[in-house]
């Protein structure tokens, strides 16, 4: 229980310093402006990952990591602020966001060096590059896991469910697929563009494990991902999430897809961190 | 491989597709790290015996190529060294994007199969026949484009692709009872091509099916008094620069001969060098008019699109003719 406790104070403290990372970044970014809302709606997602499940140590290229896949590469703001905290990007690289040559761009370009293992930002790709991972991963018996990260906008995309039936074909069960249901797209509601209440059925009838679960609850996302099962089958999460959380201007205002972050509203920002 | 003339015309009988087939069988052997990876098309791809024999070594994504080369990037992201294979159409255009991002941009290393392209299936329509997949991949920075003349040539081109440590697009063309090219073994290096024919008059550039066409047009030409040189151009990215230049100096025209739209293919790198030389000779371009015809057999359709031998002799004597009244 003191465990339990000591770990999940320890995601929420990781959760704050990487909302901290993207408000310095998106403030950085000046009038370039960055893909605020949807970073912000999977950071406790990637806090529990990178601070508590993963198996990572100081050398981004260590061969026995777990393996990170942010298929919704827009939402790299909570990327590179995890890849920050875990001191594979130094705070003053984070500050190159999407500036001329920068090696932190829009979406995320491989760079093993700072640990961006895989390239990014056209939707739908990562999962199938997961699938290459978990699969090589397994030949050379190791017991490591895949982790991808896809937005509920991004399922829309048909290679998605290429990649959701092979997956489930191939019994890979050193992988998941964390769907951020923030229920938002680019220019609206999912509710109004292309529906999708039905992701957890979806996910379930193409062979996967599947659950919903509250994505900003770190002791559900904690439970979840203690619990172990031999399931010889791959694991989705609906996340459900909110687009923008964290900051009152922000949450479930989708017009924060992608926008500027100005001098008062990144102090406001600033005091409302907790 | 074991090259000798039984081997060779066993290949030229079963064709590229089954060739590369035997080929893969042959390279699993001494490459562990081989992953060849098919949608749905182990026995069209000549995989049959490379399935059963190497079941490790293989994985069928079904009807899904977007997800193949996702997976192939991923497979090749940990160190495997990863050919894929299907159709044509649907090795390059299906998932062209995934090409582009996975492995033109993230540079991860595949080497890509493609299976009946040209017109070999034009019975089934144009879905099926590829004479877009040069054009298309060629925009793509990154990726060596190999168009092999037969199939002893596809064998060669397969082991070199696998050892190089760049991605590729392998272009098979013709079809069963693949007519041969190479009768003996020879030096074949990607990005330099090979001198068939040695004449004074005309420069033709082939690759694929067409260097047999190409060459028994020549024969032709000579009995019209016209002398060729035969360039095998089996690397159409990168372009043997040197092979054009040289060529400049010594016709008066240069043809180039191809199963693909005149619009991307090798008629197009070929002339996107021409004009950076000066008092370059012209350039023929022989191939698909830009156009999606009626279907139809193979031999029909290279009749039609003016890729038979004496099509390609017509076209170049014409020329010539054009050339000297003008």
């Amino acid at each position: 229980m003191e465990d339990k406790n000591k770990n999940i104070q320890k995601i929420k403290k990781f959760s704050v310093e990487l909302r901290k990372n993207i408000l310095e970044m998106a403030y950085s970014a000046g009038a370039g402006s960055s893909h605020f809302g949807g970073a912000l709606s999977i950071v406790e997602i990637v806090s529990t990952l990178f601070s508590y499940k993963m198996r990572i140590n100081k050398d981004p290229n260590w061969d026995d990591r777990d393996r990170f896949i942010l298929s919704k590469g827009h939402a790299c703001l909570a990327y590179y602020a995890a890849l920050c905290e875990v001191g594979y990007i130094s705070k003053e690289e984070l500050k190159t966001f999407e500036k001329d040559d920068s090696n932190l761009l829009g979406h995320p370009v491989i760079n093993k060096k700072l640990g961006i293992d895989f390239l990014n930002g056209s939707l739908g790709m990562g999962l199938s590059l997961g699938i290459g991972v978990s699969i090589s991963l397994k030949k050379k018996n190791k017991n490591n896991s895949v982790f991808v990260v896809l937005g509920d906008g991004e399922c829309n995309e048909g290679s998605v469910w290429e990649a959701a039936m092979a997956a489930s074909n191939f019994k890979l069960d050193n992988l998941y697929a964390i769907i951020d249901k923030n229920n938002f797209q680019q220019t609206g509601s999912s509710q109004d563009i292309m529906n999708t209440d039905s992701l957890k059925d979806k996910w379930s009838s193409f062979g996967w494990d599947t659950v919903s679960l509250n994505g900003h609850d770190i002791e559900e996302l904690y439970e979840y991902f203690n619990t172990s099962q031999d399931l010889k089958k791959p694991r989705a999460i609906i996340a459900n999430t909110i687009k923008g959380k964290g900051f009152s201007f922000s949450e479930n205002n989708n017009d924060w897809h992608h926008a500027v972050l100005t001098k008062s509203l990144y102090e406001k920002g600033l005091k409302e961190l907790i | 491989m074991i090259v000798n003339e039984r081997n060779i015309k066993i290949w030229s009988t079963i064709g590229s597709r089954a060739s590369f087939g035997i080929a893969a069988l042959e390279l699993a052997k001494e490459i562990d790290n081989l992953m060849v990876l098919t949608c749905d098309v182990s026995t069209s791809a000549g995989l049959d015996r490379y399935r059963k024999t190497y079941p490790d070594k293989y994985l069928d994504l079904g009807i899904a190529e977007q997800n193949m080369i996702g997976v192939a990037a991923g497979l090749s992201s940990e160190g495997y060294n990863v050919v894929t294979t299907t159709f044509a159409p649907f090795q390059t255009i299906r998932c062209c994007e995934q090409i582009k991002v996975n492995i033109g941009y993230m540079k991860q290393k595949v080497c890509m199969v493609g299976i009946a392209s040209g017109l070999a299936l034009g019975n089934l329509g144009f879905t099926h026949c590829c004479i877009e997949d040069i054009g298309v991949l060629r925009t793509i920075p990154g990726i060596t484009i190999i168009s092999p003349a037969d199939s002893f040539e596809t064998i060669k081109a397969l082991e070199s692709a696998i050892k190089s440590k760049n991605s590729s697009y392998i272009r098979l063309t013709g079809s069963s009872n693949n007519p041969i090219v190479y009768k003996e073994d020879y030096n074949f290096e990607i990005g330099k091509s090979v001198k068939l024919k040695e004449g004074k008059d005309v420069t033709i550039f082939c690759a694929g099916a067409m260097v047999y066409n190409s060459l028994q047009a020549t024969e032709k030409l000579r009995e019209n008094g016209i002398s060729c040189s035969v360039i095998n151009m089996h690397t159409i990215k990168p372009i043997d620069k040197n092979a054009i230049n040289d060529a400049c100096r010594n016709s008066k025209l240069l043809v180039s001969v191809e199963e693909h739209n005149v619009i991307g293919g090798l008629g197009s790198s070929i002339s996107e060098h021409l004009v950076t030389v000066k008092n370059s000779p012209n350039l023929l371009i022989i191939g698909i008019n830009d156009i999606y015809s009626k279907g139809g057999s193979y031999n029909f359709l290279k009749e039609k699109h003016g890729l038979s031998p004496d099509k390609i002799v017509n076209n170049i004597i014409n020329n010539l003719k054009q050339s000297n009244n003008g």
